[in-house]
């Protein structure tokens, strides 16, 4: 049960986008077409969904203090938390060069759906967000994979409906200063007052 | 005696330390090619730390520090950083500076660092920092790429500064926390009060409040995108 309610609020309350504006970059970028928007956002919920629980076993087994005292007592005093940044960055860097390779090999269709957006994945905050927001709310291990998952979806669902909207934006007149991100900034707002209404409910 | 003058005149004079060429660096960036408002860099952090001046400050100055720290450093290994492994080596430099950040705020300034909580750890995705790295450090030589990674980081403050001026302005009434709200009802009288505007604290604001931002400026600078 707390497990859905922490899932529920990850996607709609505490949505990446309009609470943390987490992953912004590529929110605004990747957003002109809904297909593509299905295909960065898919990649985003898998490499979170994947990310998320290992950096939590390296923040729980290496990097916390006293994390280390299962390698022996000299070492059960050890506070290595300053190198979050580092490790969290170099996994991820590299989980999604092996996710790649992994779904280039196994699932073709899938890789070309994905393909290009892997890499980019790398240096989204939205990604590194995500493992430090665990980090820093002493989630256990479940509650990381859910956690990731649902932060993933959140990010999914906003980023695809405002691909949807900008298409319609394209028939608007829109002045000339205002166009592209201006006018998508604007929108983002105007969503983010339609996802407030979701604050007010506590699970 | 003359064999040493002409060897000084096919020498090409050294370049003066601030030409025009290298002023054109550190200015272009705070308008006409602005990061955040023309290139949409770095959107993430301009939006999350703008409720109030004082973090914005903190996190400007951190972003100078970083971008133009590590431009110099990708600058001066540039010949010798392998292409296929320089996503890694960028990413290493900037964890580590940011890691530095971090900890300077750490041990000076706990309630900033406490406030900015993950943003700070942020700087690192922030493709203010990754964009100048690829875009202008891999080629260029250190001296100029700081003074680029300056121009880079000072036109993303000055919007990140504006953002939070007005934020704080109407969400809380205040500047750098001096009560303007307060002092400006002061001088009306004692049943006389302004009402602060509680939607500009949320993240809807600051989306609002860019926005508007940006078209002010994509409407001096003419830019306009298809």
């Amino acid at each position: 049960m707390e497990l859905i309610s922490l899932g529920v609020r990850s996607i709609f309350i505490d949505n990446m986008i309009f609470a943390y504006f987490l992953g912004m970059c590529s929110f605004l970028a990747v957003s002109k077409k809904v297909s593509t928007a299905l295909g960065l956002g898919a990649a985003v919920i898998f490499v979170l969904t994947v990310t998320v629980p290992i950096n939590w076993l390296l923040n729980e087994l290496v990097l916390k203090e006293g994390a280390l005292s299962w390698a022996g007592a000299s070492f059960a005093t050890l506070d290595l938390s300053f190198l979050r940044f580092i490790m969290f960055i170099a996994i991820i860097a590299a989980i999604v060069q092996l996710v790649e390779m992994i779904v280039e090999k196994f699932a073709p269709a899938l890789y070309g759906a994905l393909g290009i957006f892997l890499p980019l994945i790398a240096v989204n905050c939205a990604i590194l967000g995500g493992a430090l927001f665990m980090a820093q709310r002493d989630y256990t291990l479940a509650e990381a994979t859910v956690y990731g998952f649902g932060s993933g979806t959140g990010f999914f669902l906003a980023i695809v409906a405002l691909a949807a909207i900008r298409e319609k934006m394209k028939y608007s007149n829109v002045p000339n200063g205002l166009k592209g991100l201006g006018i998508t900034m604007l929108l983002t707002g105007l969503m983010g007052i339609a996802f407030m209404s979701f604050m007010g409910i506590d699970l | 005696m003359s064999t040493e003058t002409t060897i000084a005149e096919v020498k090409k004079p050294a370049e003066a330390l601030l030409s025009k060429r290298r002023k054109k660096l550190v200015t272009d960036p705070l308008v006409d090619s602005n990061p955040i408002t023309i290139q949409v860099l770095g959107i993430c952090s301009a939006l999350a730390v703008t409720t109030q001046m004082q973090p914005t400050l903190i996190m400007a100055i951190s972003v100078i520090f970083v971008v133009a720290m590590s431009n110099f450093v990708i600058s001066v290994m540039r010949n010798t950083i392998p292409t296929r492994v320089r996503i890694i080596v960028q990413l290493a430099v900037v964890a580590t500076l940011v890691t530095v950040v971090s900890e300077i705020l750490k041990a000076f300034a706990y309630d900033m660092y406490k406030e900015l909580s993950v943003f700070i750890g942020l700087i690192i995705t922030n493709c203010i920092v990754m964009g100048r790295l690829e875009a202008f450090a891999l080629g260029n030589k250190p001296y100029d790429s700081v003074l680029d990674g300056l121009g880079s980081a000072l036109g993303y403050s000055w919007i990140i500064l504006a953002v939070a001026f007005f934020r704080e302005l109407f969400g809380s009434g205040s500047v750098f926390g001096l009560p303007i709200y307060d002092s400006i009802a002061g001088l009306f009288g004692e049943n006389f009060s302004l009402a602060t505007n509680g939607l500009m604290v949320t993240p809807v604001g600051a989306f609002i409040i860019l926005g508007l931002i940006i078209w002010v400026q994509r409407t001096k600078t003419g830019y306009v995108e298809h």
